[in-house]
C-alpha cells in the first residue's frame, strides 16, 4: 500500500492548496450547490402547499403518521456518527490517517445534526407547535414527563449538537488563524480575524489547546453513543411489535457508524475532486477508510442476524409475525433490498481491486446509504403497517408527494450547508496535516537505512 | 529599565529547541526565561522539554463543569417531578432515579464541554490582542521565538539566534 501523504510536501504548499479550496473551486461546485437549492426548492413548495392545502396532504390521517419523516431524522441522526468516529475515537488511537479528512467528517456531523433536528419541526406538522419539545412546565406546573424517551431526545440531541458544533469550531482555531494571515481584504478577513480569537500558535495556546481537545474527544464518544442509544429507545420502549427489541440500541449505533462512513466515503471522492485536494486526500487514506466501513458493515450484519434470531426464538408471536410480514409481505422488496444493499453489497469492499476505484466506490457508498435509510424505514413503516390489533392493519399505505418531497429536499439542505461549509472554512485541517508530514518526515530520518542496523 | 520584545524566526526546530537551551543556560541579565515565548505552526510536545513543565488546568475546569452540568439537571429534573400535586404519580417513585440518570448524564457531559471550553479561553489567554512582534510565517512553516528584556540584553539575544541560524530577527520599535 502506497504512503497515506508525501512526506516532501512543504508546508507553505499546505497551506496554499487548502486557501485556494476557499476561492476556486471546480465548476461542479456550483452545479452541485444549484441542484441542492432546487431540491431544498422542492422541499419548501411541499411544505407550503400542506400548510394552503390541510395536514391531510402529508398522509397524516391515516395510521403511518409521521412514519417517513422519524425514519429520515434517524438516518440523518446517524450519519452524523461518523464525524464522531473519526475526529474522537480515531483520535484517541492515535490514527493519523485521518488528518486529512476529519474536518469534513465533523462538519458533517454538524449538518446531519441540524437536518436532524428539521425532522423534529417537520414532523409536528405544525411549526408553530414547535416549543412543546422544550422542557418546561404548562400554566398548571406540570412538566414534560421526563422518564420518556422523547424527552431524552431533546436533551441528548440539543447536547450532541452543541458540543459537535463547539469541538468542530475549537479544532478550527489554528487554522482560522492561518486564513486570517494569508487573506487580507474583504468579509472573510474580518470573519477569521474574529473566529480565530487571535491565536497566534504559542506554547502556551497549544499546551491548553491539546488537553482541551483531548477532553472533548473523550466526552465526544460516550456521548454519540448515548445519543443513538436515546433514540433506539423511542421504539425500544414502546411494546409495537418489530420495536420491542432488547438489542436495538447497539443496532442503532452500529448502523450509525455505517451510514456514516458510507457518507464520507461519499463526501470524500466529491470533495476530492472539487477542491482538487488529490494530495490529501489519498488513495491509502481511502483504502483505510473503506475497510473500516466494511468491517461496520459486517457488525451491523452480525448485529441484524442477532435482532432477527432474538425475534425468532423468543416466542413472541407478535413480533414473529412482524418479522414475517417484511419478508414477505408489501414491504418484502424493501426490506430484502436493505439487506442487499446493507450485508451483501459492502461484501465488494473486501477486494482490493475496489477499495481505490473511486467510480465504484462512488457508487456504491451511495447504495449503501440507500440501504441504511430502508433500515430505518423498515424499522418504522411494517410496524405501524402490521400492529397488535388486526383493525389498525393498513398494508396499502404508501407515503405521499409532500412527503417524498419534504424528505428529498432534506438532502438539498444537508448538501447546501456543507458545501458552503467547505467554501467559507478549510474543509482540510492544515495544522493537523503539517503535524502528519512533520511526524512521517522524522520517523523516516529515524529509520535505520538497511535492515539489520540496529 | 524599560522592556522591549525581540522575535526571531527559524525554520528548523531543531536550531529554534538550541536556541532556546542556550537562552536558559546563558544567564543574560535583564531576562526572565518565562518571558519567553515559543509560537509555532503545529505542536510541538517535545518543547517542554526546554521550557520545563508548565501547568495546564483545563482538567480542572472540566471537572467542575461536568459535576455542576450533572447536579444542575438531576436537581432541576427531580425537583420538576417532586411537584407531585400536580402530576399524580399512582404510587410510582416519584423520583425514579433510572429514567432521570440519562438526563444527569447528558446534562454532565454538556456541562463538562460547555465548562471546558470556557477553561481553555482562560488558560489560553483567548480572545487575545496581538503581541507586539507577530509575523504570519508563523503560521505557515516557521518557528518564532519571542522575548522580552533590558535594552542591553538585544545584543545577547541576536548573538545568539543569529548564531542558531535564525531567519529573520523583527525588533520592537523604541517607545
Amino acid at each position: 500500500m502506497g504512503k497515506d501523504i508525501r512526506e516532501d510536501i512543504a508546508w507553505a504548499q499546505i497551506n496554499k492548496d487548502v486557501l485556494k479550496s476557499l476561492e476556486s473551486p471546480r465548476r461542479m461546485y456550483w452545479v452541485i450547490l444549484f441542484i441542492a437549492i432546487a431540491m431544498i426548492g422542492v422541499a419548501v413548495g411541499s411544505e407550503v402547499y400542506q400548510y394552503q392545502t390541510g395536514m391531510g396532504v402529508s398522509n397524516k390521517n391515516n395510521s403511518h403518521v409521521w412514519g417517513l419523516y422519524i425514519a429520515t431524522f434517524i438516518f440523518w441522526i446517524g450519519m452524523s456518527h461518523s464525524g464522531t468516529l473519526l475526529s474522537a475515537i480515531l483520535h484517541l488511537m492515535h490514527a493519523d490517517w485521518r488528518k486529512p479528512i476529519y474536518r469534513f467528517a465533523e462538519a458533517m456531523t454538524t449538518f446531519s445534526l441540524m437536518t436532524a433536528g428539521l425532522f423534529v419541526l417537520v414532523h409536528l406538522g405544525r411549526l408553530w407547535m414547535v416549543y412543546y419539545v422544550m422542557p418546561y412546565p404548562n400554566e398548571r406546573w406540570v412538566w414534560p414527563n421526563f422518564q420518556s424517551p422523547l424527552v431524552w431526545d431533546m436533551f441528548a440531541i440539543a447536547t450532541y449538537l452543541s458540543s459537535s458544533v463547539l469541538f468542530l469550531y475549537v479544532g478550527m482555531i489554528p487554522d482560522l488563524a492561518i486564513c486570517r494571515d494569508n487573506i487580507h481584504a474583504g468579509w472573510r478577513k474580518k470573519l477569521y480575524t474574529v473566529m480565530s480569537l487571535g491565536w497566534e500558535g504559542t506554547d502556551r495556546q497549544w499546551r491548553n489547546f491539546r488537553i482541551t481537545y483531548l477532553t472533548i474527544a473523550c466526552f465526544l464518544i460516550p456521548l454519540a453513543v448515548s445519543v443513538h442509544s436515546i433514540v433506539a429507545s423511542d421504539f425500544a420502549m414502546s411494546n409495537m411489535p418489530g420495536w420491542h427489541v432488547t438489542s436495538f440500541p447497539p443496532y442503532f449505533v452500529a448502523g450509525a457508524l455505517y451510514s456514516g462512513c458510507a457518507a464520507i466515503i461519499t463526501l470524500f471522492i466529491i470533495l476530492r475532486y472539487v477542491f482538487k485536494f488529490e494530495e490529501y486526500m489519498t488513495l491509502p487514506i481511502m483504502k483505510k477508510l473503506v475497510r473500516l466501513t466494511f468491517a461496520i458493515a459486517m457488525v451491523w450484519t452480525y448485529l441484524n442476524l442477532i435482532e432477527f434470531a432474538s425475534v425468532w426464538y423468543g416466542h413472541d408471536q407478535t413480533a414473529k409475525d412482524q418479522l414475517i410480514f417484511k419478508a414477505t409481505g408489501p414491504y418484502a422488496p424493501f426490506f430484502w433490498a436493505m439487506i442487499f444493499f446493507g450485508s451483501i453489497l459492502p461484501l465488494m469492499l473486501a477486494f482490493k481491486r475496489f477499495q481505490t476505484h473511486l467510480p465504484i466506490l462512488f457508487i456504491v457508498s451511495i447504495l449503501l446509504n440507500v440501504g441504511m435509510w430502508l433500515e430505518r424505514w423498515m424499522i418504522i413503516a411494517p410496524s405501524f403497517a402490521h400492529g397488535h390489533y388486526p383493525w389498525t392493519w393498513d398494508h396499502d399505505q404508501w407515503p405521499s408527494l409532500v412527503q417524498w418531497g419534504i424528505v428529498f429536499g432534506s438532502f438539498g439542505w444537508f448538501t447546501l450547508l456543507f458545501m458552503v461549509f467547505c467554501k467559507v472554512f478549510p474543509s482540510v485541517s492544515m495544522y493537523e496535516v503539517k503535524e502528519m508530514v512533520y511526524h512521517r518526515s522524522l520517523a523516516l530520518k529515524h529509520k535505520p537505512a538497511v535492515k539489520g542496523d540496529y | 529599565m524599560s522592556k522591549r520584545h525581540l522575535l526571531a524566526l527559524f525554520n528548523d526546530f531543531d536550531e529554534a529547541v538550541a536556541a532556546i537551551a542556550e537562552l536558559r543556560g546563558s544567564n543574560i541579565k535583564g531576562f526572565d526565561i518565562d518571558d519567553m515565548i515559543l509560537k509555532s505552526p503545529i505542536e510541538h510536545p517535545e518543547v517542554e522539554e526546554v521550557l520545563g513543565d508548565k501547568p495546564v488546568n483545563v482538567q480542572w475546569f472540566t471537572l467542575v463543569g461536568a459535576c455542576m452540568g450533572g447536579l444542575l439537571a438531576f436537581f432541576l429534573v427531580a425537583s420538576a417531578q417532586a411537584n407531585f400535586f400536580s402530576q399524580i404519580k399512582g404510587g410510582k417513585p416519584i423520583v425514579p432515579l433510572p429514567p432521570d440518570f440519562v438526563l444527569t448524564y447528558e446534562m454532565f457531559i454538556l456541562g463538562g464541554v460547555f465548562i471546558t471550553i470556557l477553561g481553555f479561553l482562560i488558560c489560553a489567554g483567548l480572545p487575545a490582542k496581538r503581541s507586539p512582534l507577530y509575523s504570519a510565517k508563523v503560521s505557515e512553516d516557521q518557528i518564532g521565538i519571542l522575548v522580552k528584556g533590558d535594552e542591553s540584553a538585544l545584543v545577547a539575544f541576536k548573538t545568539i539566534f543569529v548564531k542558531h541560524k535564525a531567519l529573520e530577527i523583527q525588533e520592537e520599535a523604541r517607545k
